[in-house]
């Protein structure tokens, strides 16, 4: 038998199917790009932590990096979605439980914070092979210990990850696909019913899967753009 | 306190115990796939070249749940019945790992310089011995790092096959938690396996890595 199969790449674009898949899109892309918002400001703020000077900032922070990555997504997003809410106590429980579009919620906080311990890492190798003698050009023109931070090392450490950044953010997107088992109707999601409604989830995969990948070239393509307006002059490489 | 785990403690090991046996052959078959991309990539045919370019540039810009159902739903076309979620799993996973171990094998084979071999040469090495003694154990220790690394990814990827009804450890844990609703223990407690691993790993990739960089072959 095998091949019986009959293919209807319709399920694509027909009522109301078309309508779930460019629905699914785009949640796909409001959860990245709000996740991504969270990961970033929240990975730089990590990030720096872990190259501070002071003993207690690094081990929070260290802690947090460890923990967020070494155990896996989808069970940082079932504890978030199911054991979150009952960390509040009962009577506060029901009300969140009660929130319409909290697996949303969920999925884009989850998702930041995840991203963020990764963001972190790139953000402490930065700082890394940033070297000292910025550190101290910068302390010794009688820039405070903030000033510093603020306008010299991030900056150039941001400059400098650009290129891992821009995997992190494609990566968000691909990451995103996992809030479909907490029910947010993404790409992922929308491939899935599809399947249920119709049974022809191949068809309906194999079309999500071109759909992440024009995502990821779109975002390679505006990187690169980013990545040659940022680069720092003399340095080698591209 | 512990009384949901406790009550499940086997039921739930056994589905770790899933999630183990899927990361092994997950590394074997990935590792395995990845050493011929690997060469793939840094062949001098164009044909080989392109197309495993393209094999390893569109897996690796599609999520990993996605190569799962689309196994899922494309086995039973060719095999003409459905598959077990293991054995699907499996291939996704073989598949799509093979991708990011053979970026590294070709990281690994393109990091080793041409004076490294005429130097082995000019010593009156062997092409074996030049192998044995001086690519392999330099390429081995340079990619060990990112290896273990890669592998500790895989391993807490096998959560994902949840999404096809594998009996692994996420799967069971929410089974668990429909009956018992101690969400906030069975969950910590699934994080906490999880997290000893990988922390391990992470831990002796670090040290790997300090190892080659004190020999200063990194």
């Amino acid at each position: 038998m095998g091949l019986a199969y009959k293919f209807d790449w319709s399920v694509l674009w027909r009522e109301p199917y078309g309508e779930w898949m460019l629905q699914g899109i785009w949640l796909t892309l409001q959860m990245g790009f709000l996740a991504w918002i969270i990961a970033l400001f929240l990975g730089i703020f990590v990030g720096t932590m872990r190259a501070a000077p002071w003993k207690l900032l690094r081990l929070v922070s260290t802690i947090y990096v460890e923990i967020f990555r070494n155990v896996p997504f989808l069970v940082q997003l079932f504890f978030w979605f199911y054991a979150g809410p009952m960390i509040f106590g009962k009577t506060l429980q029901f009300k969140i439980n009660a929130i319409s579009g909290l697996n949303y919620y969920v999925a884009v906080v989850g998702l930041g914070l995840y991203t963020a311990s990764r963001v972190a890492e790139h953000v402490r190798a930065g700082f890394a092979s940033i070297g000292q003698g910025q550190y101290q050009a910068a302390l010794s023109t009688g820039m405070s210990q903030w000033q510093m931070y603020w306008h010299i090392m991030i900056p150039h450490a941001l400059r400098l990850i650009l290129p891992p950044l821009t995997t992190e953010f494609l990566t968000i997107f691909k990451n995103s696909s996992v809030a479909m088992t907490i029910g947010v109707a993404e790409t992922t999601f929308m491939s899935y019913k599809i399947d249920s409604d119709t049974f022809h989830g191949l068809e309906a995969t194999t079309g999500a899967m071109f759909v992440y990948l024009v995502l990821g070239m779109a975002v390679v393509k505006t990187m690169s753009y980013i990545e040659t307006k940022f680069r720092i002059h003399g340095l080698v490489g591209r | 306190m512990f009384d949901a785990i406790i009550n499940n403690l086997s039921y739930l090991l056994k589905g770790f115990l899933t999630n183990l046996e899927l990361a092994i052959c997950a590394l074997a078959g990935g590792i395995f796939l990845g050493i011929l991309v690997g060469l793939g990539r840094i062949s001098k045919n164009r044909w080989v070249y392109h197309s495993v370019t393209l094999y390893v540039n569109f897996i690796r810009n599609i999520p990993l749940i996605l190569v799962i159902f689309w196994f899922y739903f494309i086995m039973p076309i060719l095999v003409g019945k459905p598959l077990n979620p293991f054995l699907s799993a499996a291939i996704s996973f073989v598949v799509f790992e093979a991708t990011y171990f053979g970026e590294i094998f070709r990281a690994g084979f393109q990091s080793i310089s041409r004076d490294l071999v005429s130097a082995a040469y000019s010593t009156a090495l062997t092409y074996t011995q030049t192998a044995r003694y001086i690519l392999v154990p330099i390429a081995i220790r340079r990619m060990l790092p990112s290896m273990i690394t890669q592998s500790i990814i895989t391993f807490q990827d096998t959560s994902l096959a949840y999404v096809i009804g594998l009996q692994e450890l996420v799967r069971r844990t929410t089974i668990v938690d429909s009956m018992e609703v101690r969400s906030i223990q069975l969950y910590s407690f699934v994080a906490a396996l999880f997290f000893v691993i990988c922390f391990v790993g992470s831990r002796i990739s670090r040290y790997y890595e300090m190892k080659s960089r004190e020999a200063n072959i990194l």
